[in-house]
């Protein structure tokens, strides 16, 4: 099939957010929970989501802070393993997502006998982030262009594009499948790199596969 | 002068293309600076650099200093020690000679900018010109603020609740206020003389001067000799984990000459290290910036075995020069370190000692950590990342209660 070339091209949009402080902190599970069903859902993306761009070149795990806090300070092993194992790329909202997180909580908290304490200063305090959304200068027309910009772009980027797009509508797709799809009529591309589950890569990682993907569909058009 | 080109190498041309592109919807904003002294000092330092900078992204920044005489910072030296947790609050007289100061300031000073950015607790009275003005105004506090005198950060708060934002250091920090807290974690200038890269030739030979032997592995704690750095600890720490690996510690810490509670602990760390050849005590002067970065430079692991911390950017200074740094988990260090994979994280002499055994034994390993360390740091803790945040928090106001926001 060839490639196709396009009159609106798809622009490349960063992101970046400011941590704000809720207030809230909680020093054991039980205070936890409570608060995770209270807090705006701005603070379950910000915590859930804040770890893959600021530990960007680390193996892919802990996967979300709770995850972390709960094995690592509380030493509650079993429930951080549950939680770090809650498969955040099913989740199209954050409503549901956080709906998954308490409920292993609350499960957890019904057959426990007492509570852990995290040690003082290690209390898990809830945060929040306004993020901003701006575009950047890198513009594609073709696959080709597209290419080339995703080898430059920041992580900020690709990360607008793949974690954030999701929570978007059309809910659960990654803005390059959908203008893959929609804008070049990529539909075999636009699958196998939705196929992908970013939240098992790092961000680099994910960049290469993404682009050794249209690497691959250039290389067959071009006989390669 | 540095410019913001001298940051790409670090940073990555992606990092700067972007603060551009977010600077460009802020370009011609007037943004004033106001604290309490121009030189020495952490905020000091960091707007030294950090004005310019924005000047070059297009802001129009200025930075003022407020005035006031020995009694005024006499009081201010009290709610500093207050806020950290002292005691001791203040007398009626005291907040008097504050308030006089602020009013005096408040007619001496120009507040024409779109946002004015007030520094620590020394000019947080002069909201009092904001109701006129309509313009934005933002409180940084840089202060450990954990566990503050009741009394005297009451008296702070009134006033801080003027503001349109303030900014803390560290989750530990934030406080119940009426006002938005923004965090915004403190950062090192790759470009300084405490952080910048220095040749082997300029490192040994400032070893050679300090005495330094480098035939061992070196153990290092760079921190002023103070019982919250637990020096006594480091040193039991240190001499049980070399039981199975043989290494030299040096503590090395400013001079105390001041202090006459860092006197004694200074003693006190003398005699827990009794005659061992292999622990070295080190004072130097406060502007041993290169020495430092030299010392952070040659040691095999570092420690910072706090029992109390602020942000702790000696942390940030080891993680950026690639090293393994063993950590107490208080204050803004688990901001910094994510154990096991930036950093160990430890609670008692027998983890360090323990953590400290597993590094010397396993030098792969303390690698990897130091790898991960100057990555986060790099991301995370460098000046450019404390300018884009900057921006941001100014961004937000033009957006209050939004959680996304489209540029």
């Amino acid at each position: 099939m060839p490639l196709n070339r396009v009159q609106e091209p798809f622009v490349f949009k960063s992101q970046m957010s400011l941590v704000e402080m809720t207030g809230r902190r909680a020093g054991d599970l039980a205070e936890f929970g409570l608060h995770l069903k209270e807090v705006p859902e701005a603070s379950v993306y910000y915590h859930t989501h804040h770890f893959l761009q600021q530990h960007q070149f680390l193996v892919p795990e802990p996967p979300n802070d709770f995850a972390y806090w709960v094995a690592s300070v509380l030493q509650e092993e079993e429930l951080g393993e549950r939680l770090a194992a809650i498969d955040t790329v099913q989740f199209h909202t954050l409503g549901e997502l956080r709906g998954a997180i308490t409920a292993a909580i609350d499960r957890h908290l019904e057959k426990q006998k007492t509570l852990r304490k995290a040690p003082p200063g290690e209390e898990f305090y809830f945060m929040k982030c306004i993020l901003f959304t701006f575009p950047t200068t890198y513009v594609a027309y073709d696959l080709k262009e597209f290419l080339g910009c995703l080898e430059r772009v920041s992580v900020g980027c690709l990360y607008n594009h793949i974690f954030e797009a999701r929570l978007r509508p059309p809910l659960g797709m990654n803005d390059f499948s959908y203008w893959l799809r929609k804008s070049l009529d990529e539909e075999d591309l636009a699958k196998r790199i939705e196929s992908l589950d970013p939240y098992t890569h790092t961000m680099d990682g994910l960049r290469k596969g993404i682009i050794r993907l249209i690497a691959r569909r250039l290389g067959e058009e071009s006989g390669g | 002068m540095v410019k913001l080109s001298d940051y790409e190498p670090i940073v990555g041309p992606q990092v700067m293309e972007e603060l551009k592109l977010l600077s460009k919807n802020l370009a011609g904003k007037k943004v004033i600076h106001v604290n309490s002294t121009s030189v020495g000092g952490g905020v000091a330092e960091i707007l030294d650099r950090m004005v310019p900078l924005m000047n070059e992204l297009g802001l129009e920044t200025r930075w003022e200093v407020i005035k006031g005489g020995e009694a005024f910072y006499a009081v201010t030296k009290k709610i500093h020690n207050a806020l950290h947790g002292a005691p001791q609050g203040l007398e009626e007289s005291e907040y008097e000679i504050f308030l006089d100061v602020q009013e005096e300031n408040l007619k001496a000073m120009r507040f024409d900018g779109d946002v004015i950015f007030i520094h620590d607790p020394q000019p947080v009275g002069l909201v009092k010109a904001r109701k006129s003005l309509g313009n934005r105004w933002i409180w940084r506090c840089h202060v450990d603020v954990s566990s503050p005198h009741p009394g005297v950060w009451n008296f702070l708060k009134a006033y801080v609740e003027q503001y349109d934002k303030s900014v803390f250091s560290a989750p530990l920090f934030s406080q119940k206020l009426s006002i938005p807290q923004a965090l915004i974690c403190p950062s090192i200038d790759p470009l300084s003389e405490k952080n910048r890269e220095m040749s082997g030739e300029e490192i040994d030979g400032i070893m050679s001067r300090l005495k330094i032997p480098l035939d061992k592995p070196l153990v290092t704690q760079v921190s002023r000799f103070d019982r919250l750095k637990d020096p006594v600890g480091v040193i039991r720490a240190f001499k049980q984990a070399r039981k199975y690996r043989e290494a030299r510690l040096l503590l090395v810490g400013g001079t105390a000459d001041d202090d006459p509670e860092g006197a004694q602990v200074l003693l006190e760390t003398r005699q827990a290290a009794g005659n061992d050849p292999d622990v070295l005590i080190l004072s130097l002067p406060p502007t041993s910036h290169l020495e430092i970065n030299a010392i952070q430079r040659v040691s095999t692991v570092i420690l910072q075995k706090s029992l109390k911390e602020g942000f702790g950017l000696t942390i940030t200074e080891a993680l950026w020069k690639g090293k393994p740094v063993i950590a107490g988990a208080v204050g803004g260090i688990p901001l910094q370190i994510a154990h096991k994979y930036s950093g160990i994280l430890t609670h008692s002499v027998e983890g360090t000692a323990y953590w400290l055994k597993q590094l010397l034994q396993d030098p792969s390993y303390a690698t990897k950590l130091g790898e991960n360390g100057r990555e986060h740091v790099r991301q995370n803790f460098l000046l450019t990342r404390h300018i884009r945040d900057y921006l941001l928090l100014f961004l937000s106001l033009d957006y209050p209660g939004q959680s996304a926001v489209a540029l």
